[in-house]
């Protein structure tokens, strides 16, 4: 008999570096540009295992590519966007980072009750709306649904919802479309392609599936775009969308959003360290792709793929994207207390707002004067939002929402005990009835 | 004449043939037709994208439910018993029961989970309970339980035609018959029981509505499912002159028809299978206590499951059968 260990003891995974000691993603490796095959959307979900263990990237300018690759090696992946399309990209990842960062402001100042931003992991939620709108004539938000969770912002401002909406659901004022019912950042835009957050995690993966399902089940090809953060996907709903869409086969994308941490957990606590999170798709027999998150064209060039693959009837894609959560978890969130505090700055996959103007900015279709026209027109589009949203009012002023908008949507027509429950707060639901001012 | 079985298959197959956005899954429910056969033949009926089996995942079922739901269809999802619900409810009461109110209308999950309930059939703890507590405590959802092929029938198609989340409880010992709790007696068919005659085609049973079962001078029986059955045979064993309310729907509960109830007999006993504690009846004890105080003429008084799991070995003891009925008639009347 062989001993192996003189003691057997629980492994706990730790990451590679906590507060006080320098950042090491050392044990991430980074591929080439040009190392990702791109295959047809009809190959079948095993054949992906390349792809489910590399990395999908088209701009060669991280920190860790040779500084001379920046134009010289090309990519399977390019999506070969036009310029007008990359500062498109450009545009909304640079307003998504600074309403977020308005927000987190807003939250300090009592004015909005919570507030999540996606500073660092931009181009994820950002390409990822850009490529399902433009892949199809016909289709895109309002056909095609994102089910996302608190930090796909980007979606919303890829997909032109009102910055001055979007900022009155923070506040939870008098122009809030959510009458105060859901947690700030938790929004839901039906015309933007943008399901209702739950704030549950992991729960609308399943329910993408569903919805998927019911695209197929109706002879449509509308596709549901999944999100969850890699902690999330060790909740069941993960497995119970991984095996519903291995099953059913429905035009659905499943992201899983690998920002290295699940508010203090690095990656490694939902069992990120044996094989990446992608190759989980592989095991359900799901085409998968392992994306750099920080390049906005891979992102793209992936998501498209993806919903052609998915809008042609070839079935789900898990897509892993591959970035950094630079900021917080959110308000209630001190990151110093878990992980060394310039760890975003070692991150080798760099900045994906950075990364797009430094590829715009060497291939010569940009000068640096317009991007800083971009982020001027950025800066002043969103304080001139949050601006408007503030003359609504904040939830520092206390109620903004009558009382009986807390019992009107609860059903589609308020039953007895509720409007005899509203009535104790002063309200008459049943005159709302007689007017026809309830839901529908 | 048709079972209960018959009836809810015939409330899908109706619904389904009005309204393609109707479908209905869930273990085994496809092909074969589901292990209590409610589904049988929907498939070859319907084809199978309307009506399919699932892999054994009830967050699964539920969650693509909801999604399905929010796309636009009129999910029917079957747990094959509600004692196998657990891995769904955070999908019911996290998801479905708030998707309206969380969006604001914006998003609804009009759906339907059916499961059969109940105990006396030699189920065990894990295939006899009765958990409507927990989905009558969750704002946003309705809870429905039939007693008979008529009500099921009826209030099956008013829930699939509900545009909010519905919880459907299937009483499974009356699926083939009307069970008054005499187990040792021989087992009566739904053949020749006036409501076993099934209405054909398109008929709804509105939810909220209870339905005075017995009418009686005496005493209010508060049941619903199988002890709406045992409460007729303790009624006439015992001699008490009882007035058995079939609640049907347990939310929205049908205040008025329990409160003009009590308010003329004064007394009220509340009978019900699942365990005793914050069971669904603390809830009518405490409602008929807030409404109806002036009028009572002796404590409301619960006949129920006891606070244990639902053993095999002892079922005829867990079970508030006949006697334990009529013993709580008895005192009441003579409080």
């Amino acid at each position: 008999m062989t001993t192996h260990q003189t003691e057997l003891r629980l492994h706990v995974p730790e990451p590679t570096a906590r507060p006080g000691e320098e950042p090491d993603f050392s044990s991430l490796a980074v591929p080439n540009v040009d190392e990702t095959p791109k295959p047809g959307i009809d190959i079948p979900a095993f054949d992906t295992y390349p792809l489910a263990t590399g990395m999908v990237r088209v701009m060669a300018n991280s920190p860790v590519d040779p500084p001379s690759a920046a134009v010289a090696k090309t990519s399977a992946w390019d999506p070969e966007l036009s310029t007008a399309d990359k500062l498109a990209g450009y545009r909304n990842m640079m307003v998504t980072r600074i309403i977020e960062e308005q927000f987190l402001m807003l939250q300090r100042q009592g004015k909005a009750a919570f507030a999540v931003r996606s500073l660092g992991e931009e181009a994820v939620a950002v390409s990822a709306a850009m490529a399902v709108d433009a892949s199809t004539p016909g289709y895109g938000p309002g056909k095609d649904m994102h089910f996302p969770t608190y930090r796909q912002a980007g979606i919303l401002v890829a997909n032109r919802h009102s910055l001055v909406e979007m900022t009155c659901q923070m506040l939870s004022n008098t122009g809030d479309r959510l009458k105060g019912a859901q947690l700030p950042g938790l929004h839901s835009v039906t015309e933007a392609g943008f399901f209702s957050v739950s704030g549950n995690l992991g729960t609308q993966m399943i329910q993408a599936v569903g919805w998927g399902m019911a695209s197929a089940i109706e002879g449509k090809r509308n596709v549901a775009v999944a999100w969850t953060g890699e902690g999330a996907t060790a909740e069941n709903d993960f497995h119970s969308a991984m095996v519903f869409a291995s099953v059913y086969q429905p035009p659905a994308i499943l992201n899983v959003v690998n920002n290295q941490w699940a508010i203090s957990s690095f990656q490694g606590i939902a069992g990120g360290m044996n094989s990446p999170f992608a190759q989980r798709g592989i095991g359900y027999g799901i085409a998968t792709l392992r994306v750099d998150g920080n390049d906005f064209l891979a992102g793209y060039a992936a998501t498209q793929w993806a919903t052609e693959r998915a809008r042609a009837g070839y079935g789900p894609t898990l897509i892993e994207w591959v970035t950094y959560r630079a900021a917080s978890h959110s308000s209630s969130d001190d990151p110093s207390r878990y992980r060394p505090k310039n760890a975003a700055d070692s991150w080798p996959l760099g900045d994906p707002v950075q990364r797009l103007a430094d590829h715009m900015l060497a291939t010569g279709e940009v000068s640096q004067a317009e991007l800083d026209q971009i982020r001027a027109e950025a800066e002043s589009t969103v304080e001139a939002a949050v601006t408007e949203a503030e003359e609504m009012g904040t939830i520092k002023d206390g109620i903004n929402t009558p009382p009986r908008e807390m019992f009107q949507h609860v059903y589609a027509t308020p039953p007895p005990h509720l409007v005899e429950q509203a009535a104790s707060c002063g309200e008459d639901l049943l005159a709302d009835l007689n007017t026809g001012g309830h839901d529908h | 004449m048709a079972t209960m079985i018959e009836a809810i298959r015939d409330a899908l197959g109706v619904m389904m043939e009005r309204d393609k956005r109707v479908v209905s899954f869930g273990e085994d429910a496809g092909y074969f037709g589901g292990v209590f056969r409610c589904t049988e033949g929907l498939q070859q009926r319907f084809g199978p994208h309307r009506s399919f089996d699932t892999p054994i995942s009830e967050s699964g079922i539920v969650g693509a439910a909801v999604g399905m739901a929010t796309y636009g269809l009129r999910p029917v999802a079957e747990i094959q018993f509600a004692d196998y619900m657990y891995p769904g409810y955070d999908q019911i009461v996290s998801e479905a029961a708030r998707m309206r109110s969380r969006s604001a209308g914006e998003f609804t999950a009009p759906l339907v989970i059916r499961m059969p309930v109940g105990g006396g059939i030699r189920g065990g703890q894990t295939h006899s309970q009765s958990p409507e507590a927990l989905f009558t405590h969750v704002a946003g959802l309705k809870t429905v339980i039939p007693s008979n092929p008529v009500d099921a029938k009826g209030l099956l198609i008013a829930s699939i035609e509900d545009p909010d989340p519905v919880i459907f409880l299937e009483p499974k010992r009356l699926y083939n018959g009307p069970f008054d709790g005499h187990h040792d007696r021989p087992i009566q068919p739904w053949t020749g029981h006036p409501m076993g005659d099934l209405p054909e085609g398109h008929y709804s049973t509105p939810l909220g509505q209870a339905n005075i079962w017995r009418p009686g001078a005496d005493i209010t029986v508060l049941a619903y499912g199988t002890l709406v059955h045992v409460a007729e045979a303790a009624a006439n064993e015992s001699g008490v002159d009882a007035e058995i309310i079939d609640l049907r729907t347990l939310l929205p509960i049908d205040t008025e028809a329990i409160t003009a109830s009590i308010r003329k007999t004064g007394r009220c006993v509340i009978a019900h299978e699942a365990t005793r504690t914050s069971g669904f009846g603390a809830e009518l004890s405490a409602q008929v206590q807030e409404r109806c105080f002036d009028y009572l003429e002796a404590p409301i008084t619960r006949v129920t499951g006891f606070d244990t799991p639902y053993p095999v070995g002892l079922e005829w003891v867990y079970f508030p059968g006949p006697d334990r009925l009529v013993k709580a008639l008895k005192e009441v009347m003579s409080y």
